[in-house]
């Protein structure tokens, strides 16, 4: 065997990293065994098919990721703060930004989404659970060994090197002959099935479980925004795992798809990544935009304007985002007429998002406006996410982007949508949800602090980048000469991005800070409110509702609250949940070995975990286990409980 | 919110500065195609500005307003569905906005695929620029010459490039001169720069192809036509042929610095055909036979591209082709 392969070779950095997670591992393994925690680790957490701590493991580990993208993040703004410079080489660089992008977008914004969503929709629309509780503890799990497959790659074997988008023939078996782009395929494909799950879980969950009388119409902002998100799964993600299975098939098996030779075709990859890669950039914000919408209604003290151009306007984008992929390679010269036709498509996005802007701020208008830190992330959403919009109507100009096209114009342009659009979303819904899962506030000193630094920095590291663009500077250049002038607005922006790192930190902190010190809420409803999710005790109770709760208006609870009417009667019955099972976890655990093995071309592990998968899904689909009930005397004295009563 | 006032302030004004401001490439055009496309920014830079005011007024103006204050404590904000009049208007002023820029961009786009006005009525320049792993050749089959990481063309002349790769993808881009366009292995890829102004730009690869990719730069210089004739003149003198050998070693390398030869690779190794004739599935041309790895080994497998105009490298055998000449590095 070639052991030679699996060696990372040379890199300080790395040895650094290596030696550290040897040692993180070590530490945790030591803690839980010291500690006794094996066990309530298996019960409450790997083997749970509760939607709150699925959510709560998906925030973990896209915060987990947030971290490591973001170290990336400063590695690559140090090595380009000056002319010249030698802290990473060209292939260190390669590899950093690839999996810098690959992890900020699908393995923190995306999961951090969908784990907001976990815990969230379900209370929103008043249901116990998802439709299929395990197969979310599937998609979750898939999500997470996806993750680590792709982390583990810069100390096994070299990670992928071709950019987040992998255009071929660079990202083939000639040009990338490290395993990178092996562990790039499988890894994204791992995690890929399980957002696709997702997608079909959650249509299933909000089509079928909504509360009585909650008519689509009267679904909460957040909700619509989910609903319509999952349908894009839905549609995006097949072609995603077409085109990575195609993608193993050239690099594992000899096969000529993208390649140059024998019929292969470099542009078929472009086509198929960005018709599955456009929909995904919608994948985080659409979300976003639902989150924003929440956030904004209750802070000021208003029902949302226009709730139906919101809907319809997310619906347009939803289908648009569709129409405009080929906007990503309009120098690959398709032609004026093909590109006349992209570019109107892609402006066409321009205006439902336009509309959204306008709601938004005719929301505020007549309003009583509370600054509070979700509040505050939300308002600096609207000015900085305008200016990655109009700078969008700049490139979707065919002719403007020959000019534009992959230098660091665009790279500000994504990032001031990507960041306010995404980041700064989950952040807000981040801060505004955690007291209703946790029982308490975040600080908010120590939350506007973070804010602060955030915004200001964020601006200062991102706003050079669009003129560093226009002198003339392309993206994925880990090095310039001092006689082209990028230098001092690079340094600026590697002064922003220490700004972010204080910024991030300071958030840190903060979770650290108010889990010991900051009283704990008991009546569920810190913020006055306005959707069901805050119509539950804090913390929620497993079955969430202990009766579903009717529906006649969009701001269900905060009508109820208005009118002094309950939501629901006080008829407490016995409660059906869905027991915790260990195989979708199981199932992860070989779907990482599978894709491991695969990576190495170690074929006979992993034809034996393939038949391990086998197995493991017959045993899902024959399982007898139909769950359990909680009795209702249970129930009655958790409530109360709850309630703060003695039983 | 007032701390960020400032901020979004400066901001504003550096975009405001930055026509003026000469160490702007994109900016600062030397020749037709890349004025229009300076042209088109500019413009949408402006009406992008309108409608960041329109945007930032009222942002402004509603959070002074309607901010939670100690006065206003019992203020109960009205409940409102929307307002079918309003919505309609932030529905059709980005309409026409849009509109307006799609015109502006199908107009430009047309026009820079194309050559530019000024120089319609002349027959343009073609020069083949290839790219293998990080260097760039440049062949002018119309003066028999090649060049390696350097290009001359003469000024207030149409220049056609046609690109194509022996390898990844890359994108050839002159920002003075004019915007990028892909040179891939499988396709003919044309663009359609000119300059109008003598000097030396900076030209590079501008699409991410691995380890090599930031020192993948060459020099473009434009020159008077005196000028460009005598160096033409010059390079058949002093330098010497491009041999299949040697054109072989140069795509093995990684690097080299610059290189000029009296004949061109198109001869030997020719450039797969146009886009054109890959996407349209007809015949037996397909791109199956017009596979670029064929392109550089086996020529006798596929024949070279028809000619679509007289300045074609093979419909006017060159007399210099076969002359003996040195080799020499650079100019
Ligand atoms: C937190 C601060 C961040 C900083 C300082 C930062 C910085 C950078 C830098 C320096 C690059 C590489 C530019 C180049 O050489 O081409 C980059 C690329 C990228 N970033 Fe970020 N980034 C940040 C956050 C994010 C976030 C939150 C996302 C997505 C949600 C994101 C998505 C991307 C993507 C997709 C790329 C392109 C990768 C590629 O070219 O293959 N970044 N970022
Ligand atoms: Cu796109
Ligand atoms: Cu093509």
């Amino acid at each position: 065997m070639d052991w030679d392969k699996f060696k990372v070779h040379g890199e300080p950095l790395i040895y650094g990293a290596m030696a550290s997670i040897v040692l993180a591992t070590i530490g945790i393994i030591v803690g839980l065994t010291y500690f006794k925690k094996w066990g309530y680790l298996w019960r409450e957490w790997l083997t749970t098919v509760d939607h709150k701590r699925i959510g709560i493991m998906y925030i973990l580990a896209a915060l987990l990721m947030l971290f490591r993208g973001g170290v990336d993040a400063i590695m690559m703004k140090l090595q380009t703060a000056a002319p010249d410079l030698k802290f990473l080489d060209a292939q260190h660089y390669n590899e950093v930004f690839t999996t810098h992008g690959l992890i900020m977008i699908l393995f923190m914004a995306m999961p951090f989404i969908i784990g907001l969503m976990n815990v969230i929709v379900p209370l929103q629309i008043g249901a116990r659970d998802v439709a299929f509780p395990r197969l979310n503890a599937v998609s979750f799990w898939l999500f997470f060994f996806g993750a680590m497959l792709l982390n583990i790659s810069f100390v096994i074997g070299g990670s992928p090197d071709a950019g987040w988008s992998a255009y071929f023939p660079l990202a083939s078996i000639e040009f990338s002959p490290t395993v990178g782009n092996n562990y790039y395929s499988l890894a994204l494909q791992i995690s890929g099935i399980g957002t696709l799950l997702t997608g079909v879980n959650f249509i299933v969950t909000i089509l079928k479980m909504r509360a009585p009388g909650m008519k689509l119409m009267k679904m909460p902002m957040f909700t619509w925004s989910v609903l319509i998100t999952n349908v894009i799964i839905v549609f995006a993600f097949p072609v995603l795992t077409v085109a990575l299975a195609l993608m193993m098939f050239d690099r594992l098996f000899g096969s000529q798809f993208f390649t140059m030779a024998n019929g292969g075709m470099d542009m078929l990859w472009a086509n198929l990544f960005w018709v599955w890669g456009h929909p995904e950039v919608y994948i985080v914000v659409l979300p976003a935009f639902g989150i924003y919408s929440e956030i904004i209604a209750t802070f000021s003290k208003k029902n949302l304007y226009g709730y139906t151009s919101m809907v319809f306007s997310m619906l347009i984008i939803s289908l648009l985002s569709f129409l405009v992929w080929a906007h990503h390679f309009y120098t690959m010269g398709q032609g004026a007429m093909v590109n006349s036709f992209f570019s109107i498509t892609t402006m066409a996005i321009a205006v439902p998002t336009g509309v959204k802007i306008f709601n938004w701020l005719f929301t505020l208008r007549k309003g009583r406006i509370t600054f509070t830190t979700p509040m505050l992330y939300t308002l600096a959403f609207i000015p900085i996410f305008t200016i990655g919009g109009v700078t969008g109507v700049m490139l979707a100009m065919a002719s403007a982007d020959y000019q534009y096209h992959n230098t660091m114009f665009l790279v500000a342009h994504f990032h001031y949508v990507l960041i306010p659009g995404a980041v700064f979303a989950v952040i807000a819904g981040f801060h505004y949800w955690f007291p209703k899962v946790f029982g308490f506030r975040l600080n908010e000193r120590l939350g506007k602090h973070a804010f602060w630094w955030i915004i200001i920095s964020f601006n200062v590291s991102f706003f050079p980048l669009f003129i560093l663009g226009l002198k003339g500077m392309t993206r994925r250049q880990y090095t310039y000469s001092a006689d082209t002038g990028f230098g001092p607005l690079s340094m600026v922006s590697f002064i922003g991005a220490i700004g972010l790192t204080i910024g991030f930190v300071i958030l840190v902190y903060n979770i650290y800070w108010s889990t010991r010190y900051e009283p704990r809420d008991t009546d569920g409803d810190p913020w006055d409110a306005r959707t069901l999710e805050w119509a539950t005790k804090s913390p929620i109770p497993a079955y969430n509702f202990a009766v579903v709760p009717t529906v006649n208006t969009r701001d269900a609870f905060w009508t109820a609250k208005q009118d002094k009417v309950p939501l629901y009667e006080d008829k407490i019955t016995k409660i059906h949940m869905p027991s915790n099972t260990g195989k979708p976890f199981i199932l992860g655990v070989i779907f990482f070995v599978a894709g491991f093995s695969l990576v190495f071309s170690l074929w006979i592990p992993a034809i034996i975990s393939g038949v391990g998968i086998l197995i493991v899904l017959a045993a899902m689909s024959f399982d007898r286990d139909h769950g359990f009930y909680i009795p209702a005397e249970e129930v009655i004295a958790t409530e109360k409980k709850l309630r703060g009563e003695t039983v | 919110m007032n701390k960020k006032g400032p901020l979004y302030a400066l901001f504003l004004s550096l975009i405001l500065l930055l026509p003026g401001c000469s160490s702007i490439a994109v900016l600062n055009p030397k020749g037709p195609a890349a004025r229009t496309l300076s042209d088109t920014i500019i413009l949408s830079i402006v009406m992008m500005l309108g409608v960041l005011a329109v945007v930032y007024i009222l942002y402004v103006f509603v959070l002074v307003k309607y901010r939670a204050k100690k006065s206003n404590e019992d203020y109960i904000p009205p409940h409102e569905e929307g307002n079918k009049w309003l919505e309609a208007i932030w529905i059709t002023i980005p309409i026409i906005i849009v509109s307006f820029l799609s015109v502006v961009t199908v107009k430009t786009t047309i026009d820079v695929e194309n050559v530019a006005a000024d120089y319609k009525d002349q027959k343009p320049l073609v020069i083949y620029a290839s790219s293998s792993n990080w260097k760039w050749h440049f062949s002018y089959p119309e003066e028999g010459i090649e060049t390696v990481n350097y290009v001359n063309i003469p000024v207030h002349r149409a220049v056609e490039f046609r690109l194509y790769s022996f390898g990844t993808i890359s994108s050839l881009w002159i920002p003075q001169l004019g915007g990028q366009k892909y040179a891939m292995s499988d396709m003919l890829t044309t663009l359609h720069l000119s300059a109008d102004t003598v000097g030396s730009y900076v030209g590079r690869n501008a699409n991410f192809n691995g380890k090599g990719f930031a020192h993948m730069e060459f020099e473009a210089l434009a020159m008077t036509d005196k000028d460009y004739k005598e160096w033409v003149k010059d390079v058949k003198e002093t330098a010497g042929p491009l041999t299949e050998k040697e054109f072989k070693s140069l795509l093995e390398m990684e690097f080299v610095g610059r290189k000029t030869y009296t004949n061109t690779h198109l001869s030997f190794s020719p450039p797969p055909g146009n886009h054109g004739d890959h996407m349209s599935n007809n015949g037996t041309e397909m791109d199956m036979d017009n596979g670029s790895m064929e392109h550089q080994d086996n020529k006798e497998i596929h024949p070279a591209p028809a000619p679509s105009s007289e300045t074609e490298f093979n419909s006017k055998p060159n007399p210099e082709l076969d002359e003996e000449s040195t080799t020499h590095d650079g100019h």
